[in-house]
């Protein structure tokens, strides 16, 4: 028991020795949710829109200033001709043309008029919500005149739960978290691992009267804390600046992490039964892992509009499954009761996981 | 010149000498594109609607038929009415919920105005508005159908504004044309800021430096000796992405490829740059590599590849003026989707040859032949 404590302690001094390591892994969650809630911005506000009017009269004028009103467009200025429009599209600046025809007023008054809403739609989403609001500007704008005025015959309320004010660092709280626990738990681990059998360190510690087993868990325990003070770090960050809610059980907030902690250095240690050095190890965890991880876990993007093939693919990983158990938890203050089937799963890939790793951990290097 | 070419034969000796990196280098970014563009899309489909129809009339199964007809929703009429359908979007087996009041159609005959009501799970922001933009839109249509067979004409007059939207550049509306181009840039950056920054440090780390030190090169050969490698392997890790990209996703090309390859190659000097500049203050590879992760995750997040640049605060905008991987997902996407030529991204240009001089430049000066 000396010695494996004399073990741990080794670790933490290497952990501790390297401070830009530990810079990095502190400083990147805080600058990524400070990026997340204050920069990243999904909903779409001062949009370029430039307008070619050709009518140029007190009609189209009152239109084209309704457009401005609102903090969703931002005038890019007039266009005389059609040809401008590509002109300006390929700057790239405008995103919006609104196009008024020559007999505006005129086919208003007779009750044919049509505005053309050209929309630069490189990125489909952004040309989609922009026409639509730039359509719900037009419908207010003729509803302005009474005898124009077209009775509106379904009307929609709608509510936002949840989130109401689409604040996006209560979507990405729960996901940064959980690429925090990966990063330390699983990729650290295996480079802490590799670098050892670079070094040829490993022999050393192979030949030494620690039992391998011990030697696994030796490297475990000190990353398995490293992780707990950064997750607690971040999520208390979190909470003082974006007030993010935490509305469930503390007690299985702990849990949950301690369970994705476990999975995640198995998974590491998985890794570092497969990579001879540093670099190979690094290179696996940031193309198997990282990136899958960000991509797949419906951290930013949600799973429910991938195709099926990777519909299945997500479901193989572990943070998917943490961070549907993260958002229930925090967001809508769920229980075991609704989070079992998670739970349950990450419980089998983690004995799964373990049971694998501890079987590919070789006492001797060839 | 002759030392940089016996250098440069070293480092690709190294390079293609690692079994394990070659596929890592090549064949992951490649299967990472092909797997990732599909997941990396913030394309509204599947969305899970519940509906919860008091009314029971024809009208209110037209509306239901409508939205069922849709590709992007999948309709699941329940029994109940607000609390089994929040208990639904709570458990996560969906995302709105329709309620259709008792009374719907009779209100339409009666007074020609009806109400729905519209629940969503608001978790993912973007996710929720698009859903709510095209479920108005079928709401819409739907609205024009019974307006026709429902009101008298005299009472349902055609609307006096016709709104007519044109989509350019991607008339299909397919995401993937916008993601394609810039996941390629994202994993080119990558590969080559990782290589590089993971590369002197190396050296340091095993002690192979200080041999080098003592040799009578240059410090501007060695530093072209260790960085033309990846530049090379970086673009033709980009010609070769985009290749995939044509012939798996037919991804446009509407401008000039040579232009975006001459961009290509002052900006991969910038990453480069960036990636030696960290590995020249570096002690040991796994600080190298966490370093140049932290300035990766910045640069990405803040590229406009996910999230426009446009919806950011000013100050974010300001920040991303400084960002290299922002110049050349904007490049990319211009000259592949509209066509730009030289003169529409001569800005980008200037702009990034002047990053490329400033950062080698600290490089070179931060790289001291000493251990």
């Amino acid at each position: 028991m000396k010695t494996f404590r004399a073990f741990v302690k080794k670790e933490f001094l290497h952990i501790m020795r390297d401070r830009r390591t530990l810079l990095v892994l502190f400083g990147m969650p805080v600058a990524q949710i400070i990026l997340f809630g204050y920069a990243i911005n999904t909903e779409v506000q001062e949009a370029q829109v430039a307008v070619l009017d050709q009518s140029h009269d007190v009609r189209s004028q009152s239109l084209t200033n309704s457009f401005f009103a609102s903090s969703y467009f931002v005038n890019a200025g007039p266009l005389q001709r059609a040809e401008d429009i590509e002109h300006v599209f390929k700057e790239g600046k405008t995103k919006l043309v609104i196009g008024i025809g020559p007999d505006f007023t005129k086919d208003l008054e007779e009750g044919h008029a049509r505005i053309a809403l050209i929309a630069d739609a490189s990125d489909p989403n952004v040309a989609n919500i922009l026409v639509s609001y730039a359509s719900q500007m037009i419908t207010k704008w003729v509803a302005r005149d009474p005898t124009k005025r077209m009775p509106e015959l379904v009307s929609v309320e709608h509510r936002l739960h949840y989130n109401p004010e689409m604040k996006s660092a209560f979507l990405f709280v729960p996901g940064v978290l959980t690429i925090v626990l990966m990063l330390v738990s699983a990729m650290l681990t295996s480079i802490s691992i590799a670098r050892e059998k670079e070094y040829g360190s490993m022999e050393v510690m192979l030949v030494s009267p620690l039992r391998p087993i011990l030697i696994i868990v030796g490297k475990a325990v000190p990353y398995l804390i490293l992780s707990l003070v950064n997750a607690t770090f971040v999520f208390i960050v979190a909470r003082a600046l974006f007030h993010v809610p935490m509305n469930g059980s503390y007690l299985l907030l702990v849990l949950e992490g301690l369970l994705f902690i476990m999975t995640a250095l198995s998974l590491g240690l998985l890794f570092s039964a497969m990579a001879k050095t540093q670099q190979t190890a690094l290179m696996l965890s940031l193309f198997v892992l990282m990136m899958p991880t960000i991509l797949l876990s419906g951290f930013i993007f949600p799973t429910s509009s991938m195709p099926w093939p990777l519909q299945v693919i997500s479901n193989v990983m572990p943070a998917k499954h943490f961070i549907i158990i993260l958002r229930g938890i925090m967001l809508k203050g769920v229980g075991l009761n609704v989070l079992w089937p998670q739970t349950l799963i990450l419980t089998g890939m983690m004995l799964a996981l373990l049971a694998i790793s501890v079987k590919k951990f070789k006492v001797r290097l060839q | 010149m002759r030392i940089v070419l016996h250098l440069l034969r070293k480092e690709f000796l190294q390079v293609f000498r690692n079994k394990g990196m070659l596929p890592i280098i090549f064949v992951a970014p490649v299967m990472q594109l092909l797997i990732l563009v599909h997941a990396a899309d913030f394309e509204v489909r599947n969305v899970h609607l519940i509906v919860s129809d008091m009314d029971g009339s024809s009208t209110s199964r037209g509306l239901i038929a409508r939205f069922n007809a849709s590709d992007r929703f999948h309709v699941d009429r329940i029994i109940g009415g607000f609390p089994e359908g929040m208990a639904a979007i709570d458990a996560g087996d969906a995302d709105a919920l329709l309620r259709i009041p008792a009374g719907f159609e009779a209100d339409l005959r009666r007074k020609a105005h009806g109400d729905l009501m519209l629940d969503l799970n608001g978790v993912d922001g973007q996710f929720a508005s698009l859903v709510l933009v095209y479920a108005r839109a079928i709401i819409a249509s739907e609205q024009v159908h019974i307006a026709q067979h429902m009101i008298s004409g005299s009472r349902a007059p055609a609307p006096p504004v016709e709104v007519i939207p044109r989509f350019w550049y991607n008339l299909q509306m397919n995401y993937k044309n916008l993601m394609v181009p810039g996941l390629l840039v994202v994993l080119v950056t990558l590969v080559a800021m990782f290589l590089s920054s993971m590369n002197i440090v190396r050296e340091k780390e095993i002690g192979t430096i200080e041999q080098l030190n003592v040799t009578p090169i240059k410090k501007w050969q060695f530093i072209l000796g260790k960085l033309l490698p990846f530049w090379f392997i970086a673009l033709f890790l980009l010609a070769f992405g985009l290749l995939i990209g044509k012939l798996a996703f037919d991804i446009p090309i509407e401008g000039n490829v040579l232009v975006l390859f001459a961009f290509a190659a002052i900006y991969l000097w910038v990453v480069l740059g960036v990636g030696l500049f960290i590995s020249t203050i570096s002690d040991t590879q796994q600080q190298g590599m966490f370093v140049s992760w932290f300035f990766l995750v910045i640069f990405v997040l803040l590229s406009g590849l996910f999230t426009s640049i446009d919806n950011m605060p000013h100050w974010a905008q300001k920040i991303t003026w400084f960002n290299p991987v922002s110049y050349f997902v904007e490049v990319v996407r211009m000259v592949l989707l509209k066509g730009s030529g030289p003169a529409q991204i001569a800005k980008q240009f200037g702009i990034i040859t002047l990053f490329a001089v400033v950062v080698n430049g600290l490089a070179v000066l931060n790289y001291r032949k000493r251990a």
